[in-house]
């Protein structure tokens, strides 16, 4: 007589993955209000980016309220990085890596200003705050124009400058046989 | 004590004996134990303007064997320690999977664990050894390193569990400090060896180091085992989050830069003797360090004293364990003539760990991170013990 065991075995044996049925029925559905808490990872297909948008103007005043104290008046640092310049250096002795010279999506602005800042009160800024500091940061890099305005549509389809400037990982692959 | 033997008296054996106690009665037992008071050994932090973001080092030149004390493991955070009751963390498992899981911990620690000792290496230890002046002591310089044993639930598990959809290849990781650090894990990987650690040494993971549940990826630099994990998004691609961006990556001379370099190669230094110590005199030591690879055991330690002139084979200590620290030693007299020492490890992968003018003939002085080359100590004739910069 088969066990209950052996009947789930030949069941993950012989059902694709996707289709299998949980095996230790542990944890519950996600509520809504947790699926929201933890839905603001924004993909670079602008995925999870919410509504609302900012101007550079705008977001010039946000980040003279929150930001320019820590990485000072124009973005050129203090506590905090310098955010702006440095485009051209990467290939020099002393590269200036910024978010105009270094940083390849514009959508990671968003996702991080939103995550962890103002460093000392993350997740203080509203979404229309966050696109607008986005924007100005982008302006203050010579990306965007003065007019343009950022939301869920455009931010995505942002070139930065060194959009093209990584490569993945080119060590040789190797592993051990006995590492697992 | 010294002169009442010296002179030849009958004293009772303990009054002779027992130094600074004689007689007395010790300490009363205690329900949390702490280290002897002659122990002094502690983390080493730059300070910062922000106290809440930095790195702390481990004094691997106080260490033995192959385990770092939790109280002692290096630490990097970017926006402070979470204080996290364990009652209310919860870990959701979501994105593209058939059925989305929101765990508590108590849940997670009635499933399948296992056990493994591992060291983690943050991405950027022995960033200072790219610059001209080299890291002065072992501490500041290879200290970005520990040693643990993490116990917890392989991550596969519950990926099955939720049934990932087809089409999916990355898992976008998240932890509940206030930055909510995230990294992007490709599934491979997840579904290979990651785990989902409650348990370090023999106890809860300190909050420190990502209490109540951490996520650990053997063998990949300390950034990607998010540490205080509550979130786990599967999705079919990367999310290019700053600490993969921005930071984490290596910058070329020729101004691209890699990303997504998550192996710590093969690397080893030694430990003692090591820049700041001095040998109190002449005679024989243990020359003794860690070697460590992120892609599979240590095969052989090799040691030189002569300024890489020569090398010789270090005994290892066992068990050698895969993507866990290893300890060299070799028997050695100093007889006050200076000696120019390295270590140079081999993983059984075959790879040899470089040295740094290799390195950074390869990759230039800007890439920050990985920095797996050998470290030079200058043993003086007087039996101090420096850098090769000094």
């Amino acid at each position: 007589m088969w066990t209950r065991s052996a009947i789930l075995l030949w069941l993950a044996a012989t059902v694709p993955l996707a289709a299998q049925s949980q095996t230790y029925g542990v944890g519950r559905p996600p509520t809504p209000d947790e699926i929201r808490a933890l839905g603001s990872a924004i993909a670079p297909d602008g995925g999870g980016l919410p509504e609302g948008s900012g101007t550079v103007a705008t977001g010039r005043e946000v980040f003279a309220a929150q930001c320019s104290r820590c990485h000072g008046p124009n973005g050129e640092g203090n506590v905090g990085p310098v955010l702006a310049g440095g485009q051209g250096t990467l290939a020099t002795a002393r590269p200036l890596k910024t978010i105009g010279s270094y940083w390849p999506y514009a959508t990671t602005l968003w996702d991080y200003i939103n995550r962890a800042m103002p460093f000392d009160q993350p997740g203080l800024l509203k979404p229309p705050e966050v696109y607008a500091a986005v924007a100005y940061l982008l302006n203050l890099n010579g990306i965007i124009r003065e007019d343009q305005v950022i939301d869920a549509t455009s931010l995505p389809k942002i070139v930065m400058p060194n959009r093209n400037g990584f490569i993945p990982d080119p060590r040789p692959k190797t592993r051990s046989r006995k590492n697992n | 004590m010294g002169a009442a033997a010296g002179a030849g008296l009958l004293v009772p054996y303990r009054d002779a004996f027992a130094l600074d106690t004689p007689g007395k009665l010790g300490a009363p037992l205690g329900p949390y134990g702490e280290r002897s008071p002659f122990e002094k050994a502690v983390r080493w932090r730059r300070d910062t303007k922000t106290p809440e973001t930095g790195s702390s080092f481990t004094p691997i030149q106080d260490s033995v064997g192959t385990l770092t004390p939790s109280s002692l493991h290096y630490e990097r955070h970017h926006s402070g320690i979470p204080t996290i009751d364990p009652a209310q963390h919860r870990l959701v498992i979501h994105g593209m999977v058939e059925r989305p899981l929101s765990l508590s911990i108590e849940e997670i620690r009635r499933l399948p664990s296992l056990t493994r000792i591992l060291f983690l290496e943050c991405g950027g230890n022995s960033g200072s050894e790219w610059a001209e002046k080299t890291g002065v002591d072992v501490q500041r310089s290879y200290g970005l390193l520990s040693g643990s044993e993490w116990t917890g639930v392989p991550l596969s598990l519950l990926l099955k569990e939720v049934g990932v959809k087809p089409g999916a290849s990355w898992v976008i990781a998240e932890g509940a400090d206030a930055c909510r650090m995230e990294r992007s894990i490709p599934l491979a990987k997840a579904m290979d060896n990651s785990l989902l650690a409650y348990g370090q040494n023999g106890e809860a993971i300190r909050p420190n180091q990502g209490y109540p549940l951490r996520l650990i990826n053997p063998g990949w630099e300390g950034n990607t085992n998010v540490k205080w994990l509550h979130s786990l998004k599967v999705t079919n691609q990367a999310y290019m989050a700053r600490d993969e961006t921005a930071k984490y990556t290596e910058l070329m001379p020729d101004g691209k830069a890699w990303m997504f370099t998550y192996e710590m190669d093969a690397k080893s230094v030694i430990t003692f003797p090591s820049g700041g110590q001095t040998l109190p005199r002449r005679g024989p030591y243990e020359l003794t360090g860690l070697a460590w690879s992120g892609r599979g055991t240590i095969e052989r330690v090799e040691v030189t004293l002569d300024g890489g002139r020569s090398w010789v084979n270090a005994h290892l200590h066992e068990p050698r364990l895969p993507i866990a620290l290893t300890r060299f030693r070799l028997p050695w007299r100093f007889d006050g003539r200076e000696a120019v020492i390295a270590s140079r490890a081999t993983d059984d992968t075959g790879y040899v760990q470089p040295t740094r003018e290799a390195l950074i003939a390869a990759r230039g002085t800007n890439s920050n991170y990985h920095f797996n080359g050998m470290k030079f100590w200058i043993v003086r004739a007087d039996g101090t013990v420096t850098n090769v910069d000094a």
